[in-house]
């Protein structure tokens, strides 16, 4: 047993997280920045910040994530990291020319007290910033939230820097699509093409994150979203957060500073969502929901409908990030599974008053936010009852495997399965492989362990 | 090409790069730059262990990394807390690929654990030091360590924890050898300063704490191999073949009470010089063990470093036996050489790696006829380039003396010198050498580029200038240099193959390298149209 030390019996714990679901907020602000064209994330604060977020990154995507970090030492927490992050930004143009530099700090800089928005302007006075080239930032201390807070604050950096109203409305829409995969930002951008929409999405890591092998190293890609985009975000028509952690924060900003309305959606991920993203989408930009895609959902009601025996009742423990937790156990409950077990590390009340409405008809769900809801204790509610299916990233491997029960990957980081850069799970499409995924995990098991009269041809 | 123009070539290559530097970072930069002239008197120097220049994408992390992650990380049965917002626990868990076998099911392993105090704000306001005695009371309840770590991230010196107290007055509260780390990542300039602030602390807390150990005739502790892809599996079976007992290893597939009796060995030997030497050190002050390094990567050099050991203890038996073995295994290894060779003979390598791993894995591609065009350390010191003749010279900077030396008296109860003085010098005399590492510098060629603290923009001018065949970094570099159509061997995670350590080992990687320098995928870069290549199919006209 690889984790042969977690106990049966549960003790509430004041003080200690064990295998956490989440972590911090820096990794978020810098996959957001990843996110815009051209632009450069740098962390401010010890240089193990960036060389653990770097490589946790990579090992997810199997992708170059370029960073740079302010490398304090002992003299930079006393003094202040001012010097560093001038000679940083000096560097930085010189060497790898971006249009951006995103600045998020760290608990290190944080504690300190660095007032980054006073050493920015700084840099512009000395001259540091070429013409053009820009430094955002946003502040991310480490002890507040987690990794999701972060990528919330980086995109409202993004609003903050950017987004102007000139006072003529276009008519695009803004979409947040939040933390979400690469596949995921380029199948939101093609239903919305499907439906004949002008938009702008911000961050967008596909063509960044997802890069074609060509023989060649492109510093930062050829996608992201341009600093024009980012721009005219002030006069679009309405903007689509998909996420209530990751997105909304920015898309409140945006609606304060330039008065674009804001839909609060979830993450389209399985029917329900989708559905709400679909229908709003129609509603707001004043079109008819085509047939091409009615005909989408279609295919996957009828995927459920054609298997929905193999589904019903099914126990399910999950751990992830709120935004994908909420649409993926509505969609298992619009299945006919049950989410028993969920826990995220991402505090936040909205969790709980949310999965209270989506768990309404599963009266033996236990779901938990914040410090202690992590990983040890989801495993311990396994111990005391067990379930069919767990669903989470990948340190879920090691529960799975101790207990016996099928893992599916998702969320971050998955750091030995590809596809999930590739393959969205947003979308009825998405919706369709979660459903493949789902029923190659519970009948690969009941395969493997059917007794040999009971092992079946067909399912 | 002449070796005189090598030396022009990686000169030029050296001022296009400096050049392109503002006028302030040139300057600081241009020391950690040597195009290497072994024969040289005086011989060349090199600036290492020097701060990193921010904005310049460095591959180095911090001193937590060193401490919590390389050193403390592959023990089992130590219990390590990080103090800290949650991060820095949840990347080095489980991340580093040190694998572990506890003896039985029954036995302790905590890896698979990642404890952390995860503090909050209103904890870095007020104070963290209440929040950590309540983590450990909850953790020492739920898993019943022997001992405890504890891991201070940046935050914690800055708002005064003293976790050195909290341990101290939760060690006999709770009876559990608890000990505390000051391994903030600011520390230092990477994780070098982790693993000497590690050394001291298992020194000072652990190492001569036990009173037995496994017995043998030819007792050994190995330093500083962390059981990357089972590299210490491989070592413990090799040295078993030889009759030589491995007392504890520091710290790959260890224990607690290995540690602790790790002065009970009649030698110490030294894999990875950069992030051990310390312990090697102070036990032989302390406790009268000798040390030596030694080096298992390589065939060669796993047979020299055998015949060393044996000729340590100077017993007729054990070089015999040592004797059959490298003879047995070689035999393996010329076999798989003599397919390998011819396939990557003449191919050239990079390495900007690690401490020591840039220097010991030039041994392999020696091995397979291929040729090392530039290397550097990641974190090493002088010493480690230049060999530690130097350490007398090195300057001790503001940033090195944040971290304590410990000074260190033989023990009046426990010192004992496994020879004698006669015994020393006539080993001596024959040409044994004690604490001896020559470093990297010396064994590379005339006209190689040495570089220490290399990053990203350097490393694109390198690869584009020399072409390399196969470049050697870590997770961070791999898909950056792929993307350039050549394969990155990973040095730290061995891209989840190995061993590579010890003859087996060898032979691991000779496969693997020859795999990734043939390997077909990178012939499909380009599309047929791309390369105007004609279509093989045949357009059939109508009814023809």
């Amino acid at each position: 047993m690889l984790l042969r030390h977690t106990p049966k019996e549960i003790k509430e714990r004041e003080a200690l997280t064990i295998n956490p679901a989440k972590t911090c907020q820096p990794i978020g602000a810098m996959y957001a920045a990843l996110g815009l064209h051209h632009c450069l994330p740098h962390s401010h604060g010890s240089q193990g910040c960036c060389a653990y977020h770097r490589s946790m990154l990579t090992r997810h995507y199997k992708e170059p994530v370029m960073a740079t970090t302010s490398s304090f030492t002992e003299g930079s927490a006393v003094f202040g990291g001012q010097a560093n992050l001038l000679s940083a930004v000096e560097n930085i143009f010189a060497l790898y020319k971006p249009d951006i530099i995103a600045v998020h700090t760290t608990c290190l800089s944080e504690t300190i007290g660095d007032d980054v928005t006073q050493i920015v302007s700084k840099a512009i006075e000395e001259g540091k910033v070429p013409a053009g080239k820009y430094i955002i930032h946003a502040n991310t201390p480490s002890y507040i939230g987690s990794h999701v807070t972060g990528f919330a604050n980086m995109v409202k950096g993004m609003v903050k820097y950017f987004s102007i109203r000139t006072g003529v409305k276009d008519n695009r829409i803004n979409i947040i699509p939040g933390w979400v995969e690469p596949s995921d930002m380029r199948e939101i951008k093609r239903l919305v093409e499907e439906m004949n929409i002008q938009s702008i999405m911000f961050p967008d890591t596909s063509e960044i994150m997802d890069r074609p092998q060509t023989g060649k190293f492109e510093m930062y890609g050829t996608g992201g979203t341009t600093i024009d985009e980012l721009r005219a975000t002030g006069d679009s028509m309405a903007t689509l957060a998909l996420g209530h952690d990751a997105s909304v924060p920015a898309g409140e900003l945006l609606d304060a500073k330039c008065k674009v309305k804001l839909y609060d959606l979830d993450v389209p991920i399985g029917l329900g969502a989708t559905d709400r993203f679909i229908q709003t989408l129609g509603e707001v930009a004043d079109v008819t929901i085509p047939d091409s895609i009615e005909r989408e959902r279609g295919r996957l009601v009828d995927i459920l409908t054609d298997n929905e025996q193999y589904f019903y009742n099914k126990r399910v423990a999950l751990f992830g990030d709120p935004d994908q937790l909420i649409p993926i156990c509505e969609f298992l409950v619009d299945i006919g599974m049950r989410p028993v077990y969920v826990v995220t590390g991402t505090p936040g009340k909205y969790f709980d008053e949310r999965m209270r409405k989506v768990l309404e008809s599963i009266p033996e769900a236990k779901f938990r936010q914040g410090a202690q809801a992590d990983m040890f204790l989801m495993h311990q509610w396994i111990k005391n009852e067990a379930v069919d299916l767990l669903i989470g990233n990948t340190w879920g491997k090691y529960i799975a495997r101790d207990e016996n029960i099928p893992l599916i990957r998702f969320g971050f980081p998955i750091m030995d399965r590809v596809g999930h850069s590739y393959f969205p799970n947003v979308g009825y499409m998405g919706a369709i492989r979660l459903v493949e995924k789902l029923m190659n995990a519970l009948l690969d098991k009941r395969d493997r362990e059917a007794p040999e009269e009971k092992f079946e041809l067909t399912f | 090409m002449s070796v005189e123009n090598k030396i022009k070539e990686a000169q030029s290559i050296k001022d296009q790069m400096l050049g392109a530097y503002p006028t302030k970072t040139a300057r600081k930069r241009q020391k950690q730059f040597v195009v290497n002239e072994p024969d040289q008197e005086p011989k060349q120097e090199i600036q290492a262990n020097m701060r990193t220049l921010p904005g310049i994408i460095t591959q180095r992390g911090c001193t937590y990394a060193g401490c919590k992650g390389v050193v403390l990380g592959p023990t089992r049965d130590i219990l390590n807390i990080t103090h800290g917002p949650i991060g820095c626990g949840y990347y080095s868990w489980l991340t580093r690929r040190n694998q572990t076998r506890p003896e039985s099911d029954k036995d302790v392993n905590f890896m698979t654990y990642c404890l952390s105090t995860d503090m909050q704000d209103e904890n870095i306001i007020f104070g963290g030091e209440k929040k950590l005695k309540k983590a450990i009371e909850e953790a020492v309840d739920i898993f019943h360590p022997k001992a405890v770590g504890v891991f201070s991230t940046c935050p914690v010196g800055l708002i005064g924890d003293d976790v050195h107290a909290v341990s101290r007055e939760m060690s006999e509260k709770t009876g559990v050898n608890v000990f505390g780390f000051s391994c903030e990542g600011y520390k230092g300039v990477s994780q070098s300063a982790g693993h000497h602030i590690a050394n001291n602390q298992l020194f000072k807390h652990v190492v001569g704490k036990g009173t037995t150990c496994a017995q043998g005739k030819f007792k050994v502790a190995m330093l500083g191999e962390y059981n990357i892809g089972g590299d210490a599996f491989a070592l413990e079976e090799l040295f078993k073949k030889c009759g030589i007992t491995v007392v504890a290893t520091f710290s790959g597939n260890s224990t607690y009470d290995q540690f602790a009796s790790a002065h009970l060995a009649d030698l110490t030997v030294v894999m990875c010089h950069r992030s051990i030497n310390y312990v090697a050190d102070m036990i032989e002050k302390k406790y009268g063990v000798p040390w030596f390094k030694v080096n298992f990567i390589g065939a060669e050099a796993s047979a020299k470093s055998l015949r060393k050991i044996a000729d340590y203890f100077e017993d007729a038996d054990l070089k015999a036996k040592v004797e059959k073995v490298i003879s047995q295994e070689m035999a393996k290894v010329k076999y798989e050489l003599a397919i390998i060779r011819p396939k990557v003979e003449g191919k050239t390598a990079m390495l900007f790696v690690g401490g020591s791993r840039a220097h010991h894995y030039q041994e392999l591609f020696r091995e397979m006829g291929m040729k090392v065009l530039a290397a550097g350390y990641e974190f090493a010191h002088r010493d480690d380039y230049e060999g530690r003749e130097v350490l007398p010279t090195i300057k001790v900077d503001a940033d090195s003396r944040n971290i304590e030396e410990l000074h260190v008296e033989p023990d009046p109860l426990e010192y004992r010198p496994r020879k004698t003085k006669e015994q020393m010098e006539k080993l001596a005399q024959r040409g044994f050498e004690f604490r001896d590492y020559k470093g990297m510098m010396p064994e590379m060629d005339k006209g190689t580029l040495v570089i220490d603290d290399i990053n990203h923009f350097e490393t694109e001018i390198i690869i584009e200038k020399y072409k390399p065949d196969i470049f050697c970094a870590g997770i961070k570099e791999k898909y950056v240099i792929q993307k350039l159509g050549m394969p990155l061997k990973q040095l730290h995670n061995y891209d989840y193959g190995g061993p590579y350590a010890s003859f087996e080992g060898a032979i691991n990687f000779y496969q693997d390298v020859e795999r990734m320098l043939n390997s077909r995928v990178w012939k499909h870069i380009k599309a047929p149209w791309q390369k105007h290549e004609p279509l093989a199919a045949v357009f059939i006209n109508g009814a023809n």
